[in-house]
């Protein structure tokens, strides 16, 4: 168990959002100074007094780029973090233990025009990552074309599609909501109106089981979060979104989107094990949550994910998602209002923001009474996630 | 299935110290699994370390039966998603061996209407014109 004390010790009070798009036309450098620049001013925070920064691993310049480009002159505190939005962590670690003061975590990707390579180009990932622990393990699968995260997912949406019976029809209620969700969002630019579920029966299989409508399409984006203390927030411009917990999870067996080797292999443990942490620290339950972004990345982790974070039991998460109704918003647990990566690209900070916008309840598609969101990450594992809350 | 295309190599393993036992056995058309003779536990992928009683010095490679069953398996369908060497569509399989851990690998022999969890599967090997020699699953009497 990790300690409490982390609870209700930081906020969410700025957040800047660099328009997404499959050509951005801008180097990441210059997108991740704007995003923070941006995130500076929604908060209402001088750029001088930012004083952290953490950064995703893989996404964007590191703050010694950010730094120069920004005219930052000292940061108290400075990291990355690998996976998803666990880099976020960081910045409330460094917060909460008074390391630094108003801390930026940022996230820059161009994932269609910039340097990252595409998912399917391993030999070009080989080439740069050769002695790579992850390229080792993966040549289990490698050899045998067994490459892409849609390809590992599949493995895995496979089974649980024999243990579940989950069918077609069920699992594309999240493309069809995401793609309404994201008709109503002007940032979201990959659905301009909403799909049907024979659009989504007809998508094509891309790694039978998963249709190309299940993967959330690459974009260029850049995002960044300032959070500071509670008592400082009060001082700002907007209202704060308190980060009531903040958790990750592992479990045994775990490799990145290829856990084939643990007795289960449909569960998502990561996610279950970050959810009792976030839950626990929090004093609520499944129960208290008023909407969720979940990771959404490949459609099947949404029913997955609904169970390993309680909102149903194990098995009912297709059930639970038929037909859409309960995870639209005026729904039971409205999932994702911005129209998710599904919508909006493969862009894990775009659930933070979304979640504050929820908060603050300036949301592109609000939820009535949301002053309690989780946001979670990272359903390949290892997860993580947290709560926020109205002050 | 799994047609290979001349002249584009399947991805080379990247050996190691870790791992070298495994693949030395395949091109010797054996499948071993990693095993702990403490705890007689198979352990898969190989790794440093036996993970129930952290022993570094009782790990060792026993043979397989070579025997499984399909446990899950994917369809790659699309060109956009998908190894250029293998003629599409190809399969992957994930088999749960008899000794209990989990292998992926390409099929051989099997239709793609054959293809269902729970099949009863054993390896086959072949030595392809690159030089590599790969494990391949085929259908068995259960």
């Amino acid at each position: 168990m990790a300690i409490e004390s982390i609870k209700d010790r930081a906020a969410i009070v700025g957040i800047g959002v660099v328009d997404f798009s499959t050509d951005i036309g801008r180097t990441e450098w210059y997108t991740a100074c704007q995003a923070i620049k941006l995130a500076a001013e929604d908060a209402g925070v001088d750029i001088d007094d930012i004083d952290g920064m953490v950064k995703s691993v893989d996404d964007g310049p590191d703050p010694t780029y950010t730094g120069k480009g920004l005219g930052i002159d000292n940061l108290l505190y400075h990291s990355e973090n690998h996976w998803g939005t666990s880099a976020m962590m960081n910045a409330v670690h460094a917060v909460a233990g008074g390391l630094c003061n108003y801390c930026v975590y940022y996230q820059t990707a161009h994932r269609v025009s910039g340097p990252e390579k595409c998912i399917s180009d391993f030999l070009v990932a080989r080439e740069f990552r050769e002695d790579s622990l992850d390229m080792v393990r993966y040549d289990f699968f490698s050899p045998f074309g067994l490459i892409g995260e849609p390809g590992y997912v599949a493995m895995m949406y496979r089974r649980y599609m024999h243990e579940t019976g989950i069918k077609p029809q069920q699992l594309g209620s999240v493309p069809v909501v995401a793609s309404e969700n994201a008709s109503k969002n002007p940032n979201a630019i990959f659905f301009d109106k909403p799909i049907t579920i024979d659009d989504y029966l007809q998508s094509k299989l891309i790694a039978d089981p998963i249709r190309e409508l299940d993967c959330a399409p690459k974009v260029d984006g850049s995002i960044a979060i300032v959070i500071t203390t509670p008592e400082k927030a009060r001082a700002l411009k907007q209202k704060p979104a308190i980060i009531t917990s903040v958790a990750s999870g592992m479990a045994l067996e775990g490799q990145l989107y290829t856990s084939y080797t643990r007795d289960v292999i449909t569960d998502l443990p990561e996610m279950e094990n970050m959810a009792k942490e976030l839950y626990r620290i929090a004093g609520i339950g499944p129960e208290d949550i008023k909407a969720a972004m979940l990771d959404d990345t490949f459609a099947p982790y949404v029913p997955m994910q609904l169970e390993a974070l309680g909102f149903c039991s194990q098995g009912e998460g297709a059930a639970f998602i038929e037909g859409g109704d309960s995870i639209r918003v005026g729904g039971q647990l409205p999932i994702n209002p911005d129209g998710g990566s599904i919508g909006q690209g493969r862009f894990v900070t775009t659930r933070i923001v979304e979640g504050v916008r929820q908060i603050r309840g300036t949301s592109t598609n609000q939820v009535a009474n949301a002053d309690t969101v989780l946001v979670a990450s990272g359903a390949g594992g290892p997860a993580d996630g947290m709560i926020l809350r109205k002050e | 299935m799994a047609e290979l295309i001349q002249g584009i190599p399947i991805m080379r393993p990247y050996m190691d110290q870790d791992n070298q036992g495994y693949w030395d056995a395949i091109k010797n058309h054996k499948l071993v699994l990693q095993h702990c003779s403490k705890c007689d536990r198979f352990i898969h992928p190989p790794r440093p370390m036996c993970p129930s009683c952290r022993s570094q010095d009782t790990l060792e490679w026993k043979e397989s039966s070579g025997k499984g069953i399909i446990y899950s398996f994917i369809m790659f369908t699309s060109p956009k998603m998908a190894y250029p060497a293998f003629e599409l569509p190809y399969a992957v399989v994930l088999v749960e061996m008899e000794e209990g851990p989990r292998i992926s690998a390409n099929t051989h022999e099997i239709e793609p209407d054959e293809l269902q969890i729970g099949l009863p599967v054993e390896a086959t090997f072949a030595d392809l014109p690159d030089g590599q020699t790969v494990l391949w699953f085929k259908k068995r009497e259960a």
